[in-house]
Formats: C-alpha cells, sequence, structure tokens
C-alpha cells in the first residue's frame, strides 16, 4: 500500500465520530463574518451597516491576487463592521448581520460542463470565494491557475484525513462521493487535466469503497487507499505517496506536475458550478472526550463557535482547551465566542486532565525526531539552534521546509517543546 | 466568564513514550545478565553491584541538588543505568572503595561535568571503567576463580589467554555452552552471552533501540577477525563485545542521531575494538573502541544528516548552478 | 626535544612577525571608549566594526554610540579629529502598566515562558492582545543589564542608570510594547503613555484597570501639541513634549507615566 516515504507518526485515531452522518445545518440569529479567513490580503468590504443582504449575496470583494471574496449566509441586515477578535484573541475586523427569515440563497446560473471554459470555471471558483477548505484556506483560484511554465498533469484529491478525531472529510466521501467526483472534474477541466487520483487513507473503507464507486463512472478519476501515516495529508506527502514525487524546497506542488484539493474544496467546486452556490457552509467536526453528543455538523460560516459546541452536548465541566482544527496542527483557541470561518475543519475540545504538557526533560539525543520528521530535518537541533537564536543556522538547517506537522514534539520522549522553537526559528529566519 | 482555557502551540497530544519508559526498559533488559552475574560470581558480585549503583546514585544526587540546585533526577533511571553498567564493567571482586572511586568519576566527571543527562560526549560508566583500568590495572585484571569453573581456570580471561599464548586456555578447546550462559572469567556482566542476547530482544522489541548498531558494530567485527584469520563467533562471544553492542555503544547520548551515521559508528568500534584486540598491547578494546566512537559522534552527526525532502540530486544542483553562472 | 621546541619558537616568531595584522592606533583608543557590549546599536555589527568605521570616517554625523554616550562621543570625536554633533539622548520605557493586579489572568498558557514563541500561540493570558506578556524577552536582550522583570507586578522595569537606549529590547519585544523615549539635554525626565491597547473603550476596560481608553482628556490639556489619540490609544511625541505632567494628572486610567531617567 502506498506512503510517503519518509517519517511519520501513528498517533491514536479517535475518530469517534466516523459513524456520525452530516447534520442538519447549524447557525445563530446574529452571525459574524470575520474578513481573513484566508491566506494573502483579506477582502475589502462592499457593505456598511444598515444594509440589507440577501443569502449569498456578496459582502467582501477579494483585496488582491491572493485574496478569496466573501459572501452571506443569510439573508438580513447588516449590523456593524466592527473588530472583534479572531479565535485566538488577536483583533480582526469583521461583518456582523443579523439574520432575518430563512430564505434560499442566492445562486449564480449553473454552468454546463461541456460547454465551459476552464476560465469560467476559474471565474466561478473565484466569485464563489473557495479557499482550501483542508485547514490552510489557500484562494482556491490561485491553485487553479498555475502560470505558463508549469505543465499540470494529476489533480490529487485530498481524502487522507490523517489528523486523529476528524471525520468532516470522511463523511463528505461516504454522504457526497458522486458530487466529491464531480466537484473533481470542474477542477480537471479547469486546469486541463485528463488524470485525477483521490488519496484515502485506509482507516476510512467506507470512504474508499464509495468513492471507488463513484469514480468507476468517470473516466480518468482513479482512487488510491493509502497506508495510515500522519502527516499523510499534507499537500508534499500527499504528492509523494500517490504519485512518488516529491516537492522541492521553496517550490509549489505544479513543479512535479500536480494540483492537490482537498475532499471538501471539490465538493464546493461542485455546489459553485452546478448549483451555482458560492461558500457559504461548511462540515465541522465537533468532537472531543466527553462531549455528549460529538457529530459532524453542517455549520453557516460566522456562527459563533459556542453555537456549534452547544450543539455537540455543551461545553463539559472541566475543559481545559478546545482546538480549532486536529489536535496535530489545530490552534489552541482563547475564546469560543468567537466565529467559525472557512478553514475550521474540526473543533476538538479536550479535558484539563489531556491539555496539559508534560513536564520538559533534557534532550537524551536518540534520534527520534529525526526518524519522524516527514521532511527529512533535524528538528533537534533546528529547535537547539532555535532557543540560543541562531537564525541564521536554522535556515541553513532547513527551517524553511518544515510544515509545523508536529510529528516531532509529538514523539519526542523527553516532552521537548521541539515545534515552539522551530515556529519561532521559522518567523524569526523570514525576517532576514 | 468563560471556564479558564489552556493554550499552548500544537501539537496538542503526545505520545506515551517518554525518557523514563526507556530508561527502565533498559533496566529491564540489564536484569537477566545481572542474574547471570550473581549466579556464577556469587556474594561479592552482589557487594559490587550494591556499590556501584549506590555510589552512582548518591553522586547523581549530590551533585544534582547540592551543586547544580536542581530537581531530583534520579526518576528517570539514567544514573541507576550507569551504576548498572559500571558494575557489568568491573571484575566481581574489585574492593569496595575503588567500586566507589568509579562510580565517582563516572557520573561526577563522566556525566555531571558537561551538565547532566543528555549533555555528556563519553558513556558516563566507559568513563569510570577505564579511569579504573589505567589507574589499578592489575585490580582490574584480575578475575576470581570460578566456582564450578570448567578446566580449574583462575586469573585469565579467554581473551587474556588467547593474546599471551596465542590459543584458548586449557584443553585449547571452545567451551560453547560456558561461553553461551556465562560460566567464564570475565567482568560481570560481559559473561553470559544468552542473557545478553535476552537483553537485546527486549531493546528491540519494546522499540528502546534500533538494530542498527549491534549489528554493524558485531558485524564488522566478526568480518575483521574472519579477514585476519580469527574465529569471529569467538571473538563475538567473549570479552565485552555483546555487552558493549547492546548496552554501552546504543547510549543515545553519545550515539549518532541518525541511522546513517548508526551504522558508520557501528562499524568504527566494531573494526577498533578488533584492532586493539589483534594486534594493540591490550587484550580487550571494546571500553577504548566505544570510547572514540563517542569521540566521533558529533562529526557523525554533522555529516550524516538525513536526505532533505525534495532534495535534488548533488549532481543536478551543480548543473543547475552552473547553467546560473 | 629541546631542540623541537626552540625550531618551533623561532619559527612562530617569525610566523607572528609576518602575519601580524596591522592595526591603527586609533581603532584601539576608540574601542577603549566602547561599551564592548556589541549591541549593535550604531548600526554596525559590533564595537570594534564601529571604531575601524570611526577611525576611517570623514565625518562622524549620524554616528553614535549610546553606550558612550554624548561624553564618550567627545572622546571618540578627538581621537579621530572629527567633530561630533549632538544627539539625543533615548531611553526604553515599557508601554504597558497592567501588572498582575491590574490586568486579570484569564486563560493558562502551557508552554515555552518565552514571550515570541507565546505571541505566536495567540493573545496570551489576559484579554489584553496588546500588552506585555512578561516572560522577559526583552531581559534577556539586553547588554547592559539595564532591564528586569518586577517580581510583584510582573511587568519589565528599567534601571536608567545602565539603559543607553540601544533598542534591543524594542526588537526584542513581539507586542512592541517597548519603546524608545527621547530625553533631551537639560531634562532629567520623560513622560510616556503606558499602554498600547487599540481596543474601544469597554474591551480595553475589562481587560485591563490601567488601560487606555482614548478618552482624549490628555489632549485636552496638553498645551503643546504632543499629545494624539489614535485608534483609542494616546501617544506622546516625545520631542513638542516639555514635560509638564499635565496630562499624567488628567489622565482617569492612569495610563500615562513620568519617568526620571537618571
Amino acid at each position: 500500500m502506498k506512503t510517503f516515504r519518509k517519517g511519520g507518526i501513528h498517533p491514536d485515531d479517535n475518530k469517534r465520530t466516523a459513524g456520525v452522518p452530516i447534520s442538519e445545518p447549524v447557525s445563530a440569529q446574529t452571525l459574524t463574518l470575520l474578513l481573513s479567513q484566508s491566506i494573502g490580503a483579506p477582502p475589502k468590504v462592499i457593505v456598511k451597516a444598515g444594509d440589507r443582504v440577501e443569502a449569498g449575496s456578496l459582502v467582501a470583494e477579494p483585496g488582491g491576487y491572493v485574496s478569496a471574496a466573501l459572501h452571506s449566509p443569510v439573508g438580513g441586515v447588516v449590523k456593524r463592521v466592527v473588530s472583534v477578535r479572531d479565535p485566538y484573541g488577536y483583533p480582526s475586523q469583521a461583518i456582523e448581520i443579523a439574520r432575518e427569515g430563512d430564505q434560499a440563497p442566492q445562486a449564480f446560473p449553473p454552468l454546463d460542463f461541456e460547454k465551459v471554459t476552464p476560465a469560467e470555471i476559474v471565474d466561478r471558483v473565484s466569485a464563489c470565494g473557495i479557499v482550501g477548505l483542508g485547514g490552510a484556506t489557500f484562494p482556491t483560484r490561485v491553485k487553479l491557475l498555475p502560470g505558463k511554465e508549469y505543465r499540470p498533469e494529476y489533480v490529487i484529491i485530498n481524502g487522507a484525513e490523517c489528523e486523529p478525531w476528524l471525520t468532516c472529510d470522511d463523511r463528505m466521501m461516504r454522504e457526497h462521493a458522486a458530487e466529491v467526483v464531480a466537484g473533481a472534474r470542474w477542477i480537471m477541466k479547469a486546469v486541463k487535466v485528463q488524470k485525477c487520483i483521490i488519496g484515502i487513507e485506509e482507516n476510512k473503507s467506507e470512504a474508499i469503497a464509495a468513492m471507488t464507486e463513484a469514480a468507476s463512472h468517470r473516466t480518468g478519476v482513479s482512487v488510491v487507499a493509502l497506508k495510515k501515516k500522519y502527516p499523510q495529508g499534507g499537500e508534499k506527502q500527499l504528492i509523494d505517496a500517490v504519485l512518488g514525487r516529491q516537492v522541492p524546497s521553496g517550490a509549489l506542488p505544479v513543479y512535479v506536475g500536480a494540483i492537490v484539493d482537498n475532499v471538501a474544496t471539490a465538493y464546493a467546486v461542485y455546489e459553485a458550478a452546478e448549483k451555482g452556490l458560492p461558500l457559504t457552509r461548511r462540515v465541522v467536526t465537533v468532537t472531543g472526550p466527553e462531549l455528549s453528543s460529538p457529530g459532524n455538523y453542517l455549520v453557516e460560516i460566522g456562527t459563533p463557535v459556542s453555537a456549534l459546541i452547544e450543539a455537540a452536548g455543551g461545553l463539559p465541566e472541566g475543559t481545559g482547551k478546545v482546538i480549532a482544527g486536529g489536535p496535530m496542527m489545530g490552534r489552541a483557541m482563547s475564546n469560543i465566542d468567537t466565529p467559525t470561518t472557512k478553514g475550521m475543519s474540526g473543533i476538538l475540545v479536550l479535558p484539563e486532565s489531556e491539555s496539559r504538557r508534560r513536564e520538559p526533560q533534557p534532550c537524551i539525543r536518540c534520534g527520534r525526531c529525526v526518524e519522524v520528521c516527514p521532511m527529512g530535518l533535524e528538528p533537534y537541533l533546528l529547535a537547539a539552534q532555535g532557543e540560543m537564536g541562531l537564525w541564521e543556522a536554522t535556515l541553513n538547517a532547513g527551517v524553511g521546509d518544515c510544515v509545523e506537522c508536529g510529528s516531532c514534539a509529538y514523539t519526542c520522549p523527553a516532552a521537548r517543546p521541539l515545534l515552539d522553537y522551530i515556529r519561532l526559528s521559522k518567523r524569526e529566519s523570514r525576517k532576514l | 466568564m468563560q471556564t479558564s482555557f489552556i493554550i499552548s502551540g500544537s501539537p496538542h497530544i503526545h505520545t506515551a513514550d517518554s525518557v523514563d519508559r526507556r530508561m527502565w526498559n533498559v533496566v529491564i533488559a540489564l536484569v537477566p545478565s545481572a542474574v547471570v552475574s550473581l549466579l556464577f560470581f556469587g556474594l561479592p558480585a552482589l557487594l559490587v553491584l550494591a556499590v556501584s549503583i549506590g555510589a552512582c546514585l548518591l553522586t547523581e544526587w549530590v551533585i544534582a541538588s547540592r551543586v547544580m540546585h536542581r530537581t531530583c533526577t534520579l526518576g528517570n533511571g539514567s544514573a541507576l543505568i550507569t551504576g548498572i553498567l559500571l558494575a557489568f564493567n568491573l571484575p566481581s571482586i574489585l574492593p569496595w572503595w575503588m567500586v566507589v572511586i568509579g562510580a565517582v568519576v563516572s557520573i561526577g566527571i563522566g556525566k555531571m561535568s558537561f551538565g547532566g543527562l543528555g549533555c555528556n560526549i563519553w558513556n558516563p560508566a566507559l568513563v569510570g571503567r577505564v579511569f579504573l583500568l589505567l589507574s589499578f590495572p592489575a585490580a582490574m585484571t584480575t578475575w576470581p576463580e570460578m566456582q564450578n569453573g570448567i578446566d580449574g581456570v583462575t586469573g585469565a580471561t579467554i581473551l587474556a589467554s588467547l593474546k599471551t599464548s596465542g590459543h584458548v586456555v586449557g584443553s585449547g578447546v571452545v567451551d560453547w555452552t560456558a561461553l553461551g550462559i556465562g560460566n567464564m572469567n570475565g567482568s560481570m556482566g560481559e559473561v553470559g552471552a544468552l542473557a545478553i542476547t535476552i537483553g537485546l530482544v527486549w531493546l528491540l522489541i519494546t522499540r528502546t533501540i534500533t538494530w542498527h548498531i549491534p549489528v554493524s558494530m558485531l558485524g564488522s567485527a566478526a568480518l575483521v577477525s574472519w579477514l585476519a584469520g580469527a574465529n569471529p563467533l569467538l571473538e563475538i562471544m567473549t570479552g565485552g563485545m555483546l555487552l558493549g553492542a547492546v548496552f554501552m555503544a546504543t547510549d543515545y547520548v553519545t550515539s549518532p542521531m541518525t541511522h546513517r551515521g548508526q551504522l558508520i559508528y557501528g562499524v568504527l568500534i566494531g573494526v577498533v575494538t578488533m584492532i586493539i584486540r589483534l594486534w594493540g598491547a591490550y587484550p580487550e578494546g571494546v571500553s577504548f573502541a566505544i570510547l572514540l566512537g563517542n569521540s566521533a559522534t558529533p562529526l557523525l552527526n554533522k555529516y550524516c544528516t538525513p536526505r532533505r525532502f525534495g532534495a535534488r540530486k548533488k549532481k543536478k544542483n551543480k548543473e543547475e548552478r552552473g547553467a546560473k553562472s | 626535544m629541546g631542540g623541537i621546541g626552540i625550531t618551533a619558537s623561532i619559527v612562530l616568531y617569525f610566523v607572528a612577525k609576518r602575519f601580524k595584522v596591522e592595526e591603527d592606533e586609533r581603532v584601539l583608543q576608540i574601542e577603549e571608549v566602547l561599551p564592548g557590549a556589541n549591541c549593535g546599536a550604531c548600526g554596525y555589527r559590533g564595537c570594534h566594526d564601529f571604531a575601524t568605521a570611526c577611525a576611517s570616517a570623514d565625518s562622524l554625523d549620524g554616528m553614535y554610540c549610546p553606550g558612550a554616550g554624548a561624553q564618550g562621543m567627545q572622546r571618540i570625536g578627538e581621537i579621530a579629529g572629527l567633530a561630533v554633533s549632538e544627539a539625543v539622548r533615548k531611553v526604553a520605557v515599557v508601554a504597558c502598566s497592567g501588572g498582575c493586579e491590574q490586568r486579570p489572568l484569564v486563560r493558562h498558557y502551557d508552554g515555552v515562558l518565552n514571550c515570541s514563541i507565546e505571541a505566536v500561540v495567540g493573545e496570551g493570558e489576559t484579554d489584553c492582545p496588546y500588552g506585555c506578556l512578561g516572560w522577559g524577552d526583552c531581559v534577556e536582550a539586553c547588554p547592559y543589564d539595564a532591564i528586569h522583570i518586577d517580581k510583584d507586578s510582573g511587568l519589565p522595569v528599567v534601571d536608567y542608570s545602565l539603559c543607553v537606549g540601544c533598542g534591543k529590547c524594542v526588537k526584542a519585544c513581539p507586542r512592541s510594547v517597548i519603546e524608545l523615549a527621547e530625553v533631551p539635554q537639560g531634562t532629567e525626565t520623560t513622560t510616556y503613555v503606558a499602554c498600547r491597547n487599540r481596543d474601544k473603550g469597554p474591551l480595553a476596560m475589562k481587560a485591563c484597570s490601567v488601560s487606555c481608553i482614548g478618552c482624549g482628556k490628555c489632549t485636552k490639556v496638553c498645551e503643546h501639541e504632543a499629545v494624539k489619540v489614535d485608534h483609542f490609544v494616546a501617544s506622546i511625541d516625545s520631542t513638542a513634549c516639555v514635560r509638564c505632567g499635565k496630562c499624567e494628572e488628567a489622565c482617569p486610567r492612569h495610563s500615562i507615566h513620568s519617568v526620571t531617567t537618571k
């Protein structure tokens, strides 16, 4: 069975919510749309307080080349454009919209697959504000315009979902296999590629079955089962696993002929192209060891995280940490009254007992971090250099290649905060 | 007010593996050998073992808490391992005060003077042993008369006898069973190939160590002895070769980080051991070879770096550079 | 053996003679004046580089070592035989006064006790995403040992007898809480706004009892137009400020401070 070549770890799966179907939409009376929901420039607000908005109407347009449009998930009135706290506690501009009634979202006219040109698909993806829904939130439009010097050969749909606990992509593939494959075909057409491979880790056998069935009706689309190993869902690791090609340091995946998109992104592309719907909803796995009804919730973007946790049975007594994303790469949230964003694939609620780090011990130089680093780096060295502030040395040791997967810190028997220092080194060395 | 959350950087989960667990796994792996040495060497061996462990723990505690003002570090078991390993490298009839000196040198100079666990350059137990060997050469090479020794051998190990007379002591026939179970002369822990092998298996199945160092070290030693016309199996089964390959050379702190580095390191130790044994002045060279290997570790760490993801082959790189300029 | 020793020493003697690096006498003299902290505040890599630059410069304009101070620069000018222009003394001031009592901890940070690392994780343990994190990155950065974390308040305190205003702490602080304030000749005090909170009043008040809420009382009392309020936080232009202390008295949040920098 295929997998990426170097490193990797095997944390406990904890896919508690794999059997829970995607819920009815969760929403709230007031939605808060953070402006910065994707990598790149924040979009420009085109509404003002008091404006009426329809469900699905544009409220902020792209503010640069790497930027994504924002749409209102509901019909209602713009309350204000205001600075709020993002999930990590930093101030961020946002549009607050008060819902008024339930209305079907305004839609673009559906595209005709046979007649459409690639440029039209890219325009639609852009107009619908689609970003990478796996967590990195890179505007999909930019990915679909790889530049003339590159010739993409494969579209790879990322169904690895290697993060423990998360199951939103798994459910998406089980319940919407045909739509995901359809989305993949739109992406293939947009980048003029004949071959598409959907990579899924072996622990999701039902998803593999459903996707294989759906793909069998389409030419050029195939499903490949991957050995379970974290961080298989990392873009570079997935390409290595599926194609056996390694993206060089600093290069984009298209350098080796691959365009990678998450299954949820493929679904969003399908909805944008065939139904004309902008991206205003996503599936979020709300889970944790002590939540009473964890599940995969379809949520209108902008709904407070607290409403989602409420839907999953409320915040349990003695909660220590709430994580936006999975336990390996997600970020601990400072505040749960903040809104959900396009990039939020999961909400993981951990009890106090599982939230604290172990006391770090001296490095015993066992070399486990070197063994597990999927990028072939030496985390012990980078962390030590970072601790001493030797930014230039970290740069030479390849700190820029680090994907922050956390395998080193997860596996360190001395519980050293390796990634903390490496992350710091990455930031500081970029300034050099 | 909402409940007070904990914030920290990712990852938010951690493996169950820990330094303590690994160290205690090594201690467990050492138990069979300890049993063998107590069986064959009796009470004096127990005394050496107890004194060595006690002195190591005490030295560590005194230096860590009284001199360096750190929290107690005895719990991680590393001082205990040094104590056991030091005892294993000593003859069972060594006077107790020499054992104490060895322990103080091991922990005090070999480990704590560099900053404690993880900072030392050389294997602490070997630093202690070599210190004793150079200070008290006679005492360190006087072995007890085996209680139930075959051929009534006294005083000389097989290797020493090979060195001086060129052949195995007594009848000249190697008693492989005795070698296997440990009924022979030697340091406390180096006898008993079987017990050490059990320890090795335990270390491998608990993933405490990987195969790289023991295999490369023993393999290269066997190869050199075969090329030199000696008996490879005898060379591996006698002296500190097995003990060194399984427990001493594999010490995390003083061995290289990458598998490639570990292989080179193992080969280096194996070859140097055989050079000392076959052509050197000492009958046994494992300790020196490992200390030499330890010294080479920083260099191996520097040059045996893992292959970076997506790294292009060097040749191609040069071409590109050429094209640019 | 003796022969080898003698031969080697002779060889070494000639090698040393042959490869002796010719140093400008003045460079060494200038280096004596410099603090030797290699803080880089002058814009050069270290004291030696600065001394070399001074010795070979045509003019000392724009060359200033805050560590040596005005007197030291005069001395350097004498050595180099050049005129020295006046430079305003600068000192570091900590623009956060939210100590443990004023700014309640509402979260627990579990990680490396380093401000730069905590700043990446999130807003920190209090509800103020602008304030001091208190792990002392500035303390570690200071080459003059002039800044320390106060045990009671948990905030850094500058020792003005040692601070030369090199700005290392300013660079080290991920929250830009520390700034350099000017202390013109003839004065010994500097007045600054000890808060960086850009939140609107209610939010800032909730997070900290001594936060600047941008009420603007300070701008009204100032007769020299030295105080401005921007993004709900006041700032003082230290060149226009005459250190009258009126804004400090007027501030209802006690977030304007004056310090004697002696």
